[in-house]
């Protein structure tokens, strides 16, 4: 199955206080690496610019698909669109479903990001040369920071 | 690709490979280097034609490709498009981990 991508994670708080940190976009972006410009609504868009170490500046659009506190929030977006000088607009995008269900006093949270079969394989291309260039190491950076 | 058609192309490649001589040209192939028709029925026990019949059901099913280089036709192994979406998936995947495990330590730290 190449189209779609599935993440999961058990957090040990109430849904309410996950959904804060998923639903505003402020905080949203703290975790996300991302500053926007304005609140999740569902059918407009959302803009901003990454904040990730080695891509700060890069324009990041999304279009809002639904928001709905607190259970779900999914947009339409361009993955690895990390080039400044690039128009990605008429690309495919990829849909993000980020669901909450509550588990007791615990929280689970998936990610399911689907409709990878119909970007362009340039993308892919792009997305190994990208990540070759540093991101990766961001990650064992922050993963060492979150378990340290 | 949807997942029945992916299902569908796996199914045949499978069946492509469930014939002997088939199974042993794509033995010889994944070395990855090139050959000619001639160069694969060097050792075969079957007619040239029959060869490139078989050649024919790989390329058909996608595990092969053929080039023609003048008057000759080469053959070598298809890598897959369907390993390189898998690696590409694996990336997104890892980035989307490491972004909840940030959302994970906000949340609850």
């Amino acid at each position: 199955m190449t189209d779609r991508i599935e993440c999961e994670t058990l957090i040990n708080v109430p849904i309410e206080r996950v959904w804060e940190a998923v639903g505003d976009h402020r905080r949203f972006g703290e975790w996300f690496k991302v500053a926007l410009d304005q609140p999740f609504v569902a059918g407009q868009q959302s803009t901003g610019h990454i904040t990730h170490e080695g891509h700060e500046h890069v324009r990041w659009t999304a279009d809002v698909v639904a928001v709905d506190p607190p259970h779900r929030l999914a947009f339409r977006w361009h993955p690895y669109a990390l080039d400044q000088d690039r128009d990605y607009t008429d690309e495919p995008t990829t849909l993000v479903e980020i669901r909450l269900e509550p588990a007791g006093d615990t929280t689970r949270l998936s990610v399911v990001e689907s409709g990878f079969d119909a970007l362009p394989t340039a993308r892919r291309d792009e997305a190994f040369r990208m990540n070759a260039s540093g991101w990766d190491q961001q990650m064992v950076n922050v993963r060492s920071y979150v378990e340290g | 690709m949807s997942e029945a058609m992916l299902k569908a192309e796996a199914a045949r490649r499978f069946a492509a490979l469930g014939d002997p001589h088939r199974l042993g040209l794509v033995e010889v192939l994944a070395s990855g280097d090139e050959r000619s028709i001639r160069e694969l029925g060097a050792d075969a026990t079957i007619s040239r034609q029959a060869l490139t019949k078989h050649l024919r059901i790989l390329e058909q099913v996608g595990l092969v490709r053929a080039t023609r280089a003048g008057r000759e036709v080469r053959f070598r192994i298809e890598r897959g498009a369907i390993a390189e979406a898998e690696q590409f998936l694996t990336l997104v995947t890892r980035q989307w981990d490491d972004a909840l495990t940030r959302l994970k330590a906000q949340v609850e730290g």
